[in-house]
């Protein structure tokens, strides 16, 4: 098992996704048997095969390096849960 | 009322046969009575009589002028919410307009709603929704079917006759396997031929939007439109996009066609294996040469997806933390609290499933292991189809394994439901165009498609061979 109770705290802490104890063990199963089934990629051979983060054929153009001003910061601001004199507000960060 | 194609509508509306307002009234007519279908997230007859109002002031022409469009509720409009199907954006308005939105506005078209999808375009079967699931407009009465997924909303809106056209997007087969599953066109072209900007991001190497429709002419019309470089997505093309339409050359004489030997796999319904056989009779007739080719790396492509896929995504959506826009949790006594119940009661089990694998996969000590691996094996697919395409012009196969299943059936055993994408995985890694078009039906009279797979940029041979088998078939 490469999923164990503290291997998923650890990861939803990282992901800062709050689980109970329910969902942890659900998630235990789920991923274990998700990283069971992709373990076939061992049997392929991949050595000096260059990783492909990129798909693009075509070559990416570069742009002019010219400033613009898009959104105002009260369209920005629009959507938020809380704010606070043109900020966005969170709960008190320092004592 | 048979379905009237877009092609034909601009011809009736060009010669006043029918007016912007009498065409769209029709739709309205149709949404209203087909709301059991739960085809849309946001739907708003006002909205859609203002946009009639301003189109029947503004005189110049447009390509699209009047033309009902649906909209995936993954790409952001001014007009109307953007909810990615997810609580977490349920109150979301966006204060811009993404890039294919925004060249369909320009064109004049009508945008009559936002249509439900898979909770960030992770699923295949409309059903991890925060807002229901749809349900496919071929079910029978006493069984409803999954539409198929993710944008099953939009090719549902499309199968039901709700709209001419409709925009999806397929990261790992979301655009062609609800096509296939609702009997309709849907194309994903290819990787950077449409610019991302402004559409919720999923995996962002392998999210590409595109195109649902009732026939193939259709398609190519509506894919032009949306079509185009912007320089606001670093890997958006600068290419030219051809007259997709204008230049469909349904003569396919001379041209080779490659079959994949490694797409028989076992345990796909005869009719399937069936209509794959018929579809490559109808193309030797038509004097393309058959040719069988090999993908040697066919079957790592679905676990290098669920490595590569969940690993983008995990970095893409925690921007969603109850800061800048969306759903907050009330329990928040701490930043960290705030967050980490925001999270929880924001996403649904199967993104937060793909967070966590996500995140796994990229931390410390498993990377390499994983996510680095992933990316070496889908460069062997890559190339793989880059050999093929050597002997051969464009690929067919099938779209999905199955025909639509019925709703919730997959929904427990994640493995089984991402065996959906086993035949439009392969080609979202390699970033090929590829479209599926209804191809005959299985025992229970439920439509089957057919996929074929182009070059890179290649959408003009697509809809040609896709075209010539639609014309063979009707």
């Amino acid at each position: 098992m490469k999923i164990d109770k503290n291997t998923i705290n650890k990861i939803a802490r990282l992901s800062r996704i709050k689980l109970d104890d329910k969902e942890s063990e659900d998630y235990i199963k789920d991923l274990n048997s998700i990283l069971d089934w992709v373990e076939q990629l061992n049997e392929v051979n991949t050595e000096n095969v260059e990783p492909l983060s990129n798909i693009s054929s075509s070559i990416l153009p570069k742009r002019e390096d010219v400033s613009n001003d898009t959104n105002s910061s009260e369209e920005i601001l629009e959507n938020a849960p809380d704010k606070l004199e043109g900020f966005f507000a969170v709960p008190k960060v320092v004592e | 009322m048979s379905k009237s194609s877009l092609k034909q509508t601009l011809k009736d509306l060009d010669i006043k046969k029918i007016s912007i307002r009498e065409l769209n009234q029709d739709y309205l007519k149709r949404i209203k009575e087909n709301e059991n279908l739960n085809v849309f997230i946001h739907f708003s007859e006002e909205n859609v009589l203002k946009q009639i109002d301003n189109l029947e002031k503004d005189n110049s022409a447009k390509k699209l002028k009047g033309i009902p469009i649906a909209i995936k509720d993954l790409f952001c409009t001014k007009s109307m919410p953007t909810t990615a199907a997810s609580k977490i954006l349920e109150n979301f308005n966006p204060t811009y307009e993404s890039f294919v939105t925004q060249k369909l506005l320009d064109e004049g078209s009508i945008f009559v709603g936002k249509t439900n999808l898979d909770e960030f375009a992770m699923g295949s079967a409309t059903n991890t929704s925060f807002f229901g699931n749809t349900i496919n407009p071929l079910s029978q009465e006493n069984e409803p079917l999954a539409p198929g997924g993710s944008s099953g909303g939009s090719a549902a809106a499309v199968a039901a006759d709700l709209c001419l056209g409709a925009t999806g997007t397929d990261t790992g087969g979301s655009i062609r396997q609800p096509a296939s599953f609702c009997g309709v066109v849907g194309i994903k072209p290819t990787y950077g031929l449409c610019s991302r900007w402004g559409i919720a991001a999923f995996a962002s190497s392998l999210d590409q939007a595109g195109i649902f429709s009732h026939n193939v002419e259709d398609a190519s019309i509506l894919l032009q439109s949306i079509a185009g470089f912007d320089q606001r997505d670093s890997t958006s093309a600068k290419v030219d996009i051809p007259n997709y339409f204008e230049n469909l050359d349904d003569d396919l004489n001379g041209k080779t066609v490659g079959i994949p030997k490694e797409y028989s796999i076992d345990g796909i319904p005869i009719e399937i294996s069936q209509i794959w056989e018929d579809a490559i009779k109808v193309l030797e007739k038509k004097g393309v040469k058959i040719k069988n080719i090999s993908l040697p790396h066919t079957k790592y492509a679905l676990p290098t997806y669920y490595i590569i896929a969940p690993a983008e995504a995990s970095s893409n959506l925690a921007r969603y933390d109850g800061v800048k826009y969306g759903f907050r949790s009330d329990e928040i006594d701490s930043l960290d609290e705030m967050y980490e119940n925001t999270r929880a009661q924001g996403f649904g089990r199967e993104v937060k499933r793909r967070i966590l694998i996500g995140t796994y996969v990229l931390s410390a000590g498993y990377y390499d292991a994983y996510y680095l691996k992933a990316q070496k094996v889908r460069k062997l697919i890559a190339d793989d189809f880059n050999k093929a395409f050597k002997e051969c012009d464009f690929i067919v196969t099938p779209t999905a394994p199955s025909a639509a299943f019925p709703l919730n059936e997959k929904q427990n055993d994640p493995i089984k439901m991402y065996l959906n994408d086993v035949f439009t995985v392969p080609a979202s890694l390699a970033g090929l165009p590829g479209i599926s078009i209804p191809f005959g039906k299985d025992k229970n009279n439920l439509p089957l498609g057919i996929q074929i797979l182009g070059k890179h940029f290649d959408e003009q041979q697509v809809f040609n061979a896709a075209v010539s088998l639609e014309r063979s078939y009707e």
